[in-house]
């Protein structure tokens, strides 16, 4: 199969594991899902967006856009708001097709089993590889334009006039002959009776009013007064609360247990077994259920995989890198020979960790279940993908359950995975008519998480007697996600993703030019769960190439800038973007001894970033003074969040290059909790400065790309300051000095 | 039962005095703005206001709460308009928005004790943790709200 078509279609089903709801298979029902006492029960019960849903009374004009009388406007969402800020950039794309007053703009998250019961009208809820906006762009401005058509032809109607002499602005139509006017409360009752016509037309971008412009986000107050209930809040009247112990070994089974002293404490209602691997108490509260869980002595079942550690990973990882079997994921000229007649050869091994996602909000479900109807309250990437996770562990058909879908305590891909709804289902399957919440610990989180896979690499370049790079090998060795997600894409053994933004082409593509290329990989896995993780391959793959080019240039005695701009002759985008931090930063500047400035650049989710870091090594301690970014995502759609994401990508992306580190011992995860797995605190975070940059005419995505220039941009910062290269990360303790 | 002073009103809980004042507060008496984040005091999710100093409410014992003021930030202010939360409305500072409430609580008993603080105080005081990564505008955010409460004319816009 063609590369990049794989690609794409990989990317499509980021984050999904069951993926894509077939909807022919199902039986489709409609109205019977009515019948349970499930319902009977949740009628009675919030909604799933419990901070916002459209007020009794609104009139629905279109599937994305509700009006009520008094002109508020409703925007249906259906990608998962996770702190990215999709929500709010979503509904200023409808927003300004559709005309209205922003003033009056409220939101609700669409359904996931009435996108069931209308065909998908909705489209994707998956939520995952910075495509929120950039892949729902158009249809989602569609909705609005043709919105915005209904009501101006409802107008037209009222009066008797014709549509070609009607406008609508800020909620209002006016007939501009005479100067009649109508609010779109006043009009959206006519509206949903009218058929939209079958084509509409989208403004220019230059004639945009709101999208390009910076809003507040719609869900900041609720998030300020504490009022946002997320998936962990959920309240149901005669709720039970569970935690859960799984095997923490990957594949292993529970051979085991004793309950018996648990069942005796407190406000235990039940000991369950989930799956066949994992325990669950239920009780009236969760720190009960927590207590007697501790109290329930467990063995498990791990068979090899118990004896696996991170140095028997380090080994077989080790291997792949000079294993003759490798998938080529881009390749151009002649490496091999071009190696043979180098001047000059550099070789350099890089690696990378296994990391967990660690959102603030662990992962959590709560479930209702009788025997003919399964609702579930999730805070999840996917809302399709929950709901056909809910049908199957509840054993229904999709049209029988419901998700409710909450606003997720962070995501960062982990949510994509939706074992913890399973478990909730189970959970809840065994206690009819009941609700359950199940509330994983942060240690239970950090176990069981799908992990960013480890990898290792070794680069090798080739020097032609000009001193210029006319050779480069990345050789690639670890984990494939998708193999593990979705193992049916392709060969066993090839994973074109991998090849973030080293791609021969589209929205990770290698913005160098080098005469002779070659990129392959060695797929090395182990019975731990991989996921997508915040930037996913980029991570590593910007870490290995940020820095080996730094290498590079120093070996050449050249400018870390000036090497880069020969490099990118033909990516007058990334070099843009390049240009501006090290404009920005001063880069050329005399340093204080000690001081250093370090640089990197990628194209990654279809966007162009790059970073300056500034940083001080004193007495072998690191010190990151500030961070210049710049981000091309062509299209900006709200450049205040955008500016918000680009700066949370250093928390997130350094804490991971300093300290983010999951380490394997007999076949589980050490680091349990955030005192071993720890994170950026404001002590060490750099001020960052951010340009955004929007060159037009692309979509890019906006909340993974510059999480991977942050690591080998501070990293090359500290070899200009002290000479100390670090190949492997977290920095963790290794000497700077 | 455990007899509690919260956001000034006086309340009571069937729970075991042992048990940690976050999950009191959370299933007991329903105030779930305080939320979990890891159980063992190191990133303040659960900060809450005791007799007007910060905890970390998952390693507190709710009875050691007994007799004192107990603030969540249900009662920060009836409307959102503590000085903090305005500054945090103002810049948008929430992404995720989980970790804000210990993060709102921990920056308003600092700004209690320390109306105009540094830098250096904020790094030395601020120590929750945020994954999505909303540091620059939490940091921003308490030097603004800090101007507000300071009286500063523009903040109310």
């Amino acid at each position: 199969m063609n590369i990049s078509k794989l690609m794409g279609a990989a990317e499509d089903g980021h984050n999904e594991k069951s993926g894509v709801v077939d909807i022919s298979r199902r039986r489709f029902v409609v109205g019977s899902a009515a019948a349970g006492a499930g319902l009977m029960v949740a009628m009675q019960l919030p909604l799933g967006s419990m901070s916002a849903h459209a007020q009794d009374g609104a009139t629905e004009v279109n599937a994305w856009v509700l009006i009520d009388p008094d002109d508020t406007v409703t925007i249906r969402i259906a990608r998962a708001e996770m702190g990215q800020g999709t929500l709010t950039g979503l509904a200023q794309l409808v927003a300004e097709e559709l005309e209205c007053d922003w003033d009056k703009v409220s939101w609700e998250f669409a359904s996931p089993a009435e996108s069931l019961a209308r065909k998908r009208v909705w489209g994707s809820f998956a939520t995952g590889g910075s495509r929120g906006i950039r892949g729902s762009h158009q249809y989602v401005r569609e909705g609005g334009a043709l919105a915005r058509e209904l009501l101006i032809m409802a107008a037209s109607k009222e009066w008797g006039v014709p549509v070609a002499e009607c406008t609508a602005k800020k909620s209002v139509v006016t007939h501009t002959p005479s100067g009649a006017t109508m609010t779109y409360g006043e009009l959206a009752a006519t509206a949903a009776t009218l058929s939209a016509p079958d084509s509409v037309t989208l403004k220019d971008p230059k004639d945009w009013a709101l999208v390009g412009h910076s809003v507040a986000r719609l869900d900041t107050v609720d998030k300020v007064s504490g009022k946002l209930q997320y998936g962990a809040d959920v309240m149901l009247p005669g709720m039970l609360h569970a935690a859960i112990h799984a095997c923490p070994v990957h594949t292993g089974k529970r051979s085991s247990y004793d309950a018996s002293k648990a069942k005796t404490m407190p406000g235990v209602r039940a000991v369950v077994e989930v799956g066949d691997d994992a325990v669950a108490v239920v009780a009236d509260s969760w720190w009960q259920a927590k207590k007697a869980l501790d109290a329930v002595e467990i063995e498990w079942e791990t068979g090899e995989a118990g004896k696996v550690t991170s140095e028997s990973i380090r080994q077989m990882l080790e291997q792949g890198l000079t294993a003759d079997d490798a998938f080529v994921g881009n390749e151009h000229g002649d490496v091999k020979t071009a190696l043979g007649k180098s001047s000059k050869t550099l070789t350099a091994d890089y690696s990378y960790p296994y990391q967990n996602h660690a959102p603030m909000e662990p992962m959590n479900a709560t479930a209702l279940w009788t025997a003919d109807r399964c609702e579930a309250w999730v805070p999840t990437q996917n809302g399709e993908a929950a709901l056909e996770t809910v049908a199957t562990a509840a054993g229904l058909f999709p049209e029988q359950c419901e998700v409710h879908r909450m606003i997720l305590g962070g995501g960062f891909g982990r949510r994509g995975a939706h074992d913890f709804v399973e478990q909730a289902v189970a959970i809840a399957r065994q206690m009819p008519g009941t609700p359950v919440k199940l509330l994983w610990s942060r240690e239970e989180d950090q176990r069981r998480g799908y992990y960013h896979p480890t990898t290792r690499s070794r680069m090798t370049a080739g020097i032609d007697s000009n001193g210029k790079l006319d050779a480069l090998h990345v050789r690639i060795s670890g984990q494939s996600i998708l193999a593990f997600f979705r193992p049916a894409l392709g060969e066993p053994e090839m994973d074109p993703v991998v090849f973030q933004s080293m791609a021969p082409e589209g929205d990770h593509a290698m913005i160098y030019s080098v005469p002779n290329l070659l990129a392959d990989h060695a797929m090395r896995n182990t019975h731990l769960r991989p996921g997508f993780w915040r930037g996913v391959n980029i991570n590593q793959n910007v870490f290995y190439m940020e820095s080996f080019v730094d290498e590079l240039a120093r070996q050449a005695g050249a400018d870390p800038l000036d090497y880069r701009r020969e490099l990118l002759k033909e990516s007058p985008l990334a070099l843009a973007v390049l240009e501006e931090v090290a404009k920005k930063a001063g880069w050329g500047r005399k340093m204080p001894e000690g001081h250093g400035l370090g640089l990197a650049v990628c194209k990654a989710f279809g966007s162009y970033v790059a970073g300056c870091a500034e940083v001080a090594v004193v007495d072998g301690k690191l010190q990151m003074k500030k961070i210049w970014a710049a981000t091309d995502p062509g299209f900006a759609v709200n450049p205040q969040q955008i500016e918000a994401q680009v700066g949370g990508s250093f928390v997130y992306g350094l804490s991971a290059a300093l300290y983010g580190e999951m380490t394997v011992k007999d076949g589980a995860m050490v680091e349990e909790n955030f005192d071993s797995y720890p994170s950026l605190k404001l002590a060490q975070m750099p001020e960052v400065e951010v340009t955004v940059m929007p060159s037009g005419g692309f979509w890019g995505g906006v909340g993974e790309p510059t999480i991977a220039v942050g690591a080998p941009a501070v990293l090359n910062a500290v070899y200009a300051a002290t000479g100390v290269r670090i190949r492997n990360l977290p920095v963790k303790d290794q000497a700077l000095a | 039962m455990l007899k509690l002073m919260v956001n000034g009103k006086s309340m009571e809980a069937d729970a075991d005095p042992s048990t940690p004042l976050l999950w009191v507060l959370r299933d007991h008496l329903g105030l779930t703005g305080t939320k979990y984040g890891c159980g063992i005091a190191q990133c303040g999710a659960c900060t809450v206001h005791i007799d007007g100093k910060a905890i970390r409410a998952c390693v507190y014992p709710a009875s050691a709460a007994a007799g004192k003021s107990i603030t969540t930030i249900e009662g920060l202010s009836e409307d959102a308009s503590h000085p903090v939360q305005q500054a945090w409305v103002e810049i948008d500072t929430p992404q995720c928005g989980y970790c804000q409430p210990g993060m709102i609580m921990a920056a308003s008993a600092l700004l209690s004790e320390n109306p105009n603080p540094t830098d250096a105080d904020i790094n030395q005081k601020m120590t929750n943790i945020c994954r999505c990564g909303t540091l620059p505008r939490v940091r921003e955010g308490i030097h603004r709200a800090a101007a507000i409460a300071a009286g500063d004319e523009g903040a109310q816009s």
